[in-house]
């Protein structure tokens, strides 16, 4: 038997690095302050793979795009998520398109972290989940995990992958202690987080845990709720998505974000496309508001949708509905 | 400045010092979320802001507090803000980080570094095509003059001779970073040719000296019609938000700009030359802790904004 390491996302993050930049000389850091508050990273790799940069998000990114279409793989830490306004044309009209542009001469291997979601009471400049824009963005890879182990594999994946991932850690999760697992976590994989035939939660980042307590919840009112945890945001597991709406025939989609254009919606139409025969219920979205984020914590804290609203929302998608084998006998 | 005003300085870099403790204290306490402080920095803040005229309006940071204490701001509506509450400048939704009053001349603050200063061209503009006399004050840190947006917005403000005071507040970091690792030159003011405009650089400890070469920058401003870069060279003397164990700082550096607390050295001055007894300190003192926990009091009563507030001031 094996030690459990227990870590937190963000020590997992650092300890992935760590892991790629041993097997992979073209593998370097970058970002405001990285080289001051990573300390182990830039005494084990030096300065000129672990750098500080001056305060620019702009040419952060820039560089990395640079570097990454000759040769190197870069890492940047863009620290909040909102930050990536200054990082966007680099990001979107650089490293997202000019692959393609270039017909295929280039690519992009690099990765973009940035913290999002609530927790620190820091408004709405600092804390924003913008995922579904760099969704949006063809040529770009997403992935928001919800425990260390995730952030772990999905950012050794990521370093590994040709083309631009942004990875985001939500506020919340980033410092709780969790298992670590020991493989890789494929760009696009989802996660079965708990088994459950009656209804599907989905979430990622801060409502996996949310969806979980909600499951539990319905639990001890015999409702047998599965629970996925979507990790990438693109590309999305559709074919996990698809597989589990056959068996439950119920969605609930909980994301902190806000609702209009967000992952939910995206989810929600791919439902409605693939596995309309299979729906008992119509897909129900508890997102953020189409508001942005206030500092204080009461209102921050009822941003994002809460266990008790997800388990409500499935209970209801329950009772509005008859089991299949009556529906199928009318 | 005669002694009248350096004793009146005196208290209400007092008062800012008295406010950022409070604000980390809370913090501690679990009380409110992080502020960035702006401890070192008093003497900058009042230095400019009491030079500029009733009608000027002021563009800041995250590091507010002081601009907005100097310029007159209520400490209880500016701590209920920062513990989230329905009374504060902002309702609650700020924070400690995007204060704004309006009734203040504090027309907007940006946290994203760098933000304020593509919006100063802008209320420069207004203030131009207004045919209003006076400046824009845009405050800013030497980590914000790092940003595309510095180049920017002083190229385009010099070219259109749009009146805004460029403030930038050297304090010598960029959050975790020390300003040398980011740049070769010592002297941000020493970029002002390069967009065709004055600048100056001041000793940002010594607010007597701040206020003079702001009152200088805000007349040539005036007389040229273009805008002025003036850098005001401080040290942080607090982490960069709270908490923050300051590992990263070098305790010597550190300790050289202690000893020139901009407070300590005002207060020097004015009980070295005999205009300040103990007396009158003591007096000051008391009013300014009474002032502070006034405004925690009411801070404290202050309720948290409605759940519906979720969804108000999105769209006019
Ligand atoms: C665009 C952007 N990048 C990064 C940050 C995080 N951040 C907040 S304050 C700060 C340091 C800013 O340094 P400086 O401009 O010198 O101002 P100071 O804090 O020293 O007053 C950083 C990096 C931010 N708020 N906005």
């Amino acid at each position: 038997m094996t030690m459990m390491t227990m870590m937190t996302m963000m020590d997992a993050i650092d300890a992935a690095i760590a892991a790629e930049m041993r097997t992979d000389p073209s593998v370097l850091v970058f970002g405001e302050g990285v080289a001051t508050k990573r300390t182990a990273l830039r005494d084990e790799f030096g300065a000129a793979r672990v750098r500080n940069t001056p305060l620019a998000e702009g040419i952060i990114a820039g560089t990395a795009a640079g570097a990454a279409a000759t040769g190197l793989r870069p890492i940047v830490d863009l620290l909040f998520a909102p930050f990536l306004c200054y990082a966007m044309d680099e990001i979107v009209n650089a490293a997202g398109k000019l692959r393609y542009l270039s017909g295929g001469q280039f690519s992009f291997p690099m990765v973009v972290l940035a913290h999002t979601g609530g927790g620190w009471g820091v408004g709405g400049q600092h804390n924003h989940n913008l995922e579904a824009w760099f969704a949006h963005a063809p040529g770009l890879k997403v992935a928001m995990p919800s425990t260390p182990a995730d952030a772990w594999g999905l950012m050794r994946a990521a370093i590994r992958d040709d083309n631009p991932v942004l990875i985001f850690t939500d506020m919340a999760l980033a410092y709780a202690p969790g298992e670590l697992g020991e493989t890789a976590v494929p760009i696009g994989q989802a996660r079965v987080a708990r088994e459950g035939s009656d209804v599907t939660l989905i979430g990622y980042g801060k409502t996996v845990p949310a969806c979980l307590e909600a499951a539990a919840e319905l639990a001890r009112a015999s409702i047998a709720a599965e629970v996925l945890d979507l990790r990438s945001l693109k590309p999305l597991d559709e074919a996990a998505i698809l597989r589990s709406v056959r068996k439950t025939g119920r969605v609930v989609i909980a994301h902190e974000a806000s609702r209009t254009c967000g992952i939910g919606a995206e989810v929600a139409a791919m439902v409605a496309d693939a596995a309309f025969a299979s729906l008992r219920a119509p897909v129900r979205r508890l997102t953020g508001p189409d508001a942005p984020v206030a500092a204080c914590f009461p209102l921050e804290a009822a941003y994002s949708p809460a266990p008790a609203a997800i388990a409500a929302a499935a209970r209801d998608l329950m009772g509005d509905h008859v089991p299949r084998d009556l529906a199928l006998a009318v | 400045m005669n002694t009248e005003w350096m004793i009146e300085a005196l208290e209400r870099m007092m008062l800012i010092r008295a406010h950022e403790e409070t604000a980390a204290a809370l913090q501690q306490a679990g009380r409110a979320p992080g502020s960035c402080t702006a401890i070192g920095g008093e003497a900058s803040a009042v230095g400019v802001v009491w030079a500029l005229g009733e009608d000027d309006e002021i563009l800041t940071n995250h590091r507010s507090a002081g601009h907005l204490l100097a310029r007159g701001a209520d400490p209880n509506r500016l701590l209920a803000e920062i513990m989230g509450r329905q009374d504060g400048y902002c309702g609650g939704k700020s924070g400690p980080l995007h204060v704004s009053a309006s009734e203040l001349g504090v027309v907007l603050t940006s946290t994203i570094v760098g933000g304020e200063l593509a919006l100063a061209t802008g209320v420069a503009l207004s203030r131009r095509m207004a045919g209003r006399e006076g400046v824009v004050a845009c405050f800013f840190g030497d980590g914000a003059a790092c940003q595309g947006r510095f180049h920017e917005s002083v190229n385009l403000a010099a070219v259109w001779g749009l009146p805004v005071l460029y403030v930038c507040e050297n304090n010598h970091w960029q959050a975790f970073v020390h300003r040398d690792e980011t740049m070769l030159v010592d002297s941000i003011a020493a970029r002002a040719p390069g967009y065709g405009i004055e600048g100056a650089r001041v000793d940002g400890t010594d607010v007597i000296a701040v206020h003079e070469a702001a009152r200088h920058a805000i007349a040539r401003i005036a007389e040229t019609g273009r805008p002025y870069l003036l850098e005001t060279v401080t040290y942080r003397l607090r982490g960069h938000f709270e908490p923050d164990d300051m590992a990263y700082v070098d305790p010597q550096e550190h300790a050289s700009w202690a000893a020139r607390d901009p407070i300590d050295l005002l207060r020097n001055r004015l009980v070295g030359s005999g205009a300040l007894d103990r007396a009158t300190l003591d007096g000051i003192e008391a009013r300014v802790a009474r002032r502070i926990s006034m405004a925690e009091a009411f801070a404290s009563a202050s309720p948290f904004p409605a759940p519906e507030a979720l969804t108000t001031h999105v769209y006019a």
